[in-house]
């Protein structure tokens, strides 16, 4: 086993904030009531913004319920604002508010974020993201991640430092340099034609 | 991380029968392997209990132990921590599967499976998916500090599974056993 793959690769489905050509996907699954979770939350943000345009950044949410009984209702809440177009600032909204994470408190950090309170409190009570939580969960078991937060930089599992911010961000500087200059070459990079293309004409 | 890794270790490989041993489960309750053939197993040698807890192998175990369940198989977890603080850390993580105590002779049943680290006096952190006659098929030894996730485990259960039909009794099965504990 050489490093876990990511299984679905990053899909229509997913939450993706970015350019679509940045050199790095950095793929996250992560907990809202876990606490590494929550340091790494600042973390990611300092990163992309010594970064900018290297990374385009994915959540996939691990709740790992046993431990964190709330998880996945938050997780649930932040699928439900991403319906109404709130799921980044419900993201952010409920790391930097780990500290209440009940029901009641979900509901107010949507309003918070901008979604309609009363559907995310409907959409939880009716379980209408749940089988989505779970699918993300599956998923992450596929590719084998071992914990939260678990990243995967471009489509691999990273085993290496990430609380460490310096040793992080050389490790992504290090993956956008060996990565392929804007993806070029591979044939769903759409956006803007190989040099050659005109050529021919 | 891979000369750490590399301890010299070789974990039994796949095609060998996976030998039997009885180990205590609980303080009073000893669990012994052959009790469990007609049902997969997975067997997951671990350093020690109380490692932290959002990147604790047992922890992702046990939320993946549903996943587990569609096989039938059984997961045991097995580490040279004695019973009462398996006892101790099964319930302060809410575990919901045994951990069996390799405590003495210390270690005896890592060595037999080829996963014992001699310098440190734990197993390595390595993993075993025994087939319902009792045979290894799959095994996985992880560099210790990298927590090897549960797809491997899938995969290999995967590999086994046998008519649906069966697995559907199994299931069934462990549902009943799981309502008596």
């Amino acid at each position: 086993m050489t490093g876990s793959e990511l299984s679905p690769p990053v899909g229509s489905s997913d939450h993706v904030e970015g350019p679509a050509d940045a050199r790095i996907t950095l793929v996250e699954y992560g907990d809202f009531q876990c606490p590494y979770c929550g340091m790494a939350y600042p973390i990611l943000d300092r990163i992309r913004r010594r970064m900018p345009g290297d990374v385009r950044f994915v959540f996939r949410h691990f709740p790992l319920h046993q431990i964190h009984p709330e998880a996945r209702h938050a997780a649930e809440a932040a699928e439900s604002a991403g319906a109404q177009g709130k799921f980044w600032e419900m993201h952010d909204t409920l790391f930097q508010n780990q500290g209440a994470l009940d029901d009641e408190s979900l509901v107010h950090y949507a309003k918070l974020a901008g979604a309609d309170p009363d559907i995310v409190a409907r959409d939880l009570e009716e379980g209408t993201w749940t089988k989505r939580v779970r699918d993300d969960f599956r998923s992450g078991v596929r590719s084998g991640v071992n914990g939260t937060p678990t990243f995967f930089v471009n489509g691999y599992r990273y085993d290496g430092a990430w609380a460490d911010e310096a040793r992080f961000l050389s490790a992504l500087q290090d993956a956008a340099r060996s990565a392929p200059a804007a993806r070029a070459g591979s044939p769903s990079a759409s956006r803007s034609d190989p040099p050659s293309a005109g050529a021919g004409r | 991380m891979n000369e750490q890794a590399s301890s010299g270790n070789i974990p039994l490989p796949a095609g060998t029968p996976a030998p039997d041993f009885a180990l205590q489960a609980t303080p009073d309750r000893t669990l012994r392997l052959s009790e469990l053939r007609g049902r997969p197993v997975v067997l997951a040698f671990y350093p020690a209990d109380w490692s932290p807890v959002c990147g604790d192998q047992m922890a992702l175990y046990n939320e993946v132990l549903e996943e587990f369940q569609e096989f039938g198989a059984q997961l045991l977890g097995i580490s040279v921590d004695g019973a009462w603080c398996h006892g101790a850390f099964a319930r302060d993580r809410k575990l919901r599967f045994p951990l069996l105590a390799d405590f003495e002779p210390k270690g005896a049943v890592a060595r037999q499976y080829g996963v014992y680290r001699e310098g440190d006096g734990t197993s390595e952190r390595a993993l075993f998916v025994i087939d319902r006659e009792g045979i290894i098929r799959w095994s996985y030894c992880s560099p210790i500090s990298v927590n090897p996730g549960a797809d491997g485990i899938l995969k290999a259960l995967e590999q086994l599974a046998p008519s649906s039909s069966a697995r559907t009794s199994d299931v069934a099965h462990a549902g009943a056993a799981e309502a008596r504990a």
